[in-house]
């Protein structure tokens, strides 16, 4: 089988932004994380938050400020991108890869209509006329769940609801068929049965043109509706990796059984929820590594 | 959770509307009735759940709510007096008592400024306790939302999404309000944090009377932690009351809908 993403030994530390001084040292954000996500298939990250779920999915196409230093290795298609410049990774961005950010309002520019801007994503990447690239446009705002997305192509984005302007930049990075989707987050802001449309237009981006795909999310249900594989995260360490079901059926590690505790749903209602302790406790930190490596 | 006694009312909601002008050109522009006729009331320590469909109106309700945008027709009483139309003391008092956590943590945040500062803004600007009484203020907040105290003087831009959602928490609770308006606060956290923040509002709820609207997709999370639950769909209140009732007898199709694909904790495989 072949690699379409790799990642060897891969590290990242932010220089420190501390203003104060004595302020103890800032650990990595990532650290020592390696894995293979392979063509086709649809690989999950769930985990802390803080935990270095981002950083670790900007580190792909060179997307961290330059505060961060990245060590290790990142492949795409067997191709070394640590070091790669500007121009060699943009050339790579659109059809090659594709990204969804966690942040909406950043990857979307405010004085521009957003079909606009879907189209512009369109045209970007293959020849076809203006015309064409707004139908075009239409039909993605229409097949993410945009009602009447004839009449909303021209909204600039904060005409739009929260979930709306996330299905926009799904649109957009769904509307070259890449062979690699990065999607951070994609689904924060939509209720289930939005969801469940988004995550099957990217079942048939897999299906239809064999997109592979990093999915970060903290929604247990996303992961297990459409990931094969799925990583924890927790302080910047890669705790475990699992086809989608055992990790339900047979959680190994000691943080990602706490997880599966910590949700609402079964709990009685108005009860209190466990919470396990955060990583930047460090003492709780190694216990939990210890009791996970058993 | 359901008083014999009758709670007070602290907000009500009465008759309220907002549209707004869809983009694109004059000929084509079409009006978007994002509030439609909307009346609700919330008790006295009490959290009112509000789901809806993405685009259904949560956000603009809110912020109708906090005076932020003024709706074209209806009213808003908070303790017994119209919000429209409040100035000077009367305006910044509402303004303590009533504070939002905005949906979107990245624009919600001020980018020049540190954290810290975000959170402390609200006690320096009522001139609440001494400074020094304000910092240990801060990090206890960071402390109650699970965040490393040592964060405080970073700027948010050097922040994850989770840790921002969660400082625009703690600036909320800052001022010791008596109604939250929390928009979407735990949809960027992992589930173990958003256990300690819905913790963190169950404590508010009983120790403080807090009362608080709870604005969420997610209805496992508003069945959880609401007293009442309303759902709004194209701006219209298609359903209210009990938590409970509505769970077990839905009225609209919608919240069937909803009800229906809510995925189970540990779901089968496809
Ligand atoms: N630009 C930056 N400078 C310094 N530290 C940063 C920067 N960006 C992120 N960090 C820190 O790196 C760590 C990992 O952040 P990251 O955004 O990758 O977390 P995450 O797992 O995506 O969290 P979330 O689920 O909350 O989005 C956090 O502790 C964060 O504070
Ligand atoms: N400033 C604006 N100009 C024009 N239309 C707007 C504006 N703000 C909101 N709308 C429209 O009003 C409707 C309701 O938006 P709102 O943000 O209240 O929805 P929401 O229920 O919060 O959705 P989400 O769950 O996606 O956040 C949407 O159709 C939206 O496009
Ligand atoms: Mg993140
Ligand atoms: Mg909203």
């Amino acid at each position: 089988m072949t690699g379409v993403l790799s990642f060897t030994d891969v590290a990242v530390r932010f220089a420190s932004t501390e203003t104060s001084t004595g302020a103890p040292p800032v650990p990595p954000a990532v650290d020592s994380v390696s894995f293979t996500i392979n063509r086709g298939e649809i690989f999950g990250i769930v985990g802390e938050s803080g935990s270095g779920k981002s950083t670790l999915a900007n580190s792909v196409m060179g997307l961290l400020p330059r505060s961060a230093q990245v060590t290790g290795s990142i492949r795409v298609n067997d191709r070394e991108v640590i070091g790669l410049d500007d121009d060699q990774l943009r050339s790579m961005r659109g059809d090659e890869v594709s990204m969804i950010f966690q942040d909406a309002s950043a990857s979307l520019d405010p004085t521009w209509s957003v079909g606009d801007q879907i189209a512009e994503t369109i045209r970007a990447h293959r020849t076809i006329s203006r015309r064409g690239a707004r139908a075009k446009a239409i039909s993605l705002m229409t097949e993410v769940g945009i009602a009447d997305a004839a009449s909303r192509y021209s909204d600039a984005p904060h005409r739009l609801s929260g979930g709306m302007r996330q299905r926009i930049m799904i649109a957009a990075a769904l509307a070259n068929n890449p062979q690699l989707l990065i999607a951070d987050e994609p689904t924060t802001a939509l209720d289930v049965t939005i969801q469940a449309q988004v995550l099957a237009l990217i079942g048939e981006l897999r299906k239809n043109h064999g997109t592979t795909v990093l999915l970060i999310t903290h929604d247990l249900g996303v992961v297990a509706q459409v990931c094969d594989r799925v990583g924890v995260m927790y302080g910047g360490k890669l705790l475990e990796v699992a086809a989608a079901e055992d990790l339900f059926a047979n959680p190994q590690h000691a943080y990602t059984r706490a997880l599966l505790a910590a949700s609402p749903s079964g709990a009685p209602r108005g009860s209190r929820l466990p919470v396990i302790p955060a990583a930047w406790n460090i003492e709780d930190l190694q216990r939990l590594r210890q009791e996970g490596t058993e | 959770m359901s008083d014999i006694v009758p709670a007070t009312t602290l907000l009500r909601v009465e008759g309220l509307n907002k549209t707004y002008q869809a983009g694109g050109p004059p000929w084509r522009r079409r009006r978007v009735h994002a509030v439609d006729n909307v009346s609700l009331t919330v008790a006295r320590g009490r959290t009112l759940g509000l789901v809806g469909e993405s685009g259904s109106g949560k956000s603009t309700l809110g912020r109708c709510i906090l005076g932020l945008i003024s709706p074209d027709s209806g009213q808003v009483v908070f303790d017994g007096v119209e919000v429209q139309g409040l100035s000077g003391k009367a305006l910044s008092s509402f303004r303590r008592r009533v504070q939002p956590v905005f949906q979107d943590p990245y624009s919600s945040l001020d980018p020049r400024w540190p954290v810290g500062r975000s959170v402390r803004e609200s006690l320096d600007s009522y001139r609440i306790g001494t400074p020094a009484d304000r910092e240990r203020r801060v990090l206890d907040l960071f402390d109650r939302v699970g965040l490393n105290p040592n964060l405080v003087n970073r700027l948010p831009t050097h922040l994850s999404g989770g840790q921002r959602q969660r400082v625009g928490i703690a600036a909320a609770l800052a001022s010791d309000p008596e109604l939250i308006i929390a928009d979407e606060p735990v949809s960027a956290l992992d589930l173990s944090v958003q256990a300690q923040i819905l913790n963190l509002f169950m404590d508010l709820q009983q120790d403080l009377g807090v009362a608080s609207i709870f604005i969420s997709h997610d209805l496992g999370v508003v069945e959880h932690i609401s007293d009442e639950i309303a759902v709004l769909y194209h701006g219209v209140v298609v359903e209210t009351g009990d938590v409970e009732q509505v769970m077990k007898r839905p009225v609209h199709p919608y919240t069937s809908r909803l009800l229906a694909a809510i995925p189970s904790s540990t779901p089968p495989r496809r």
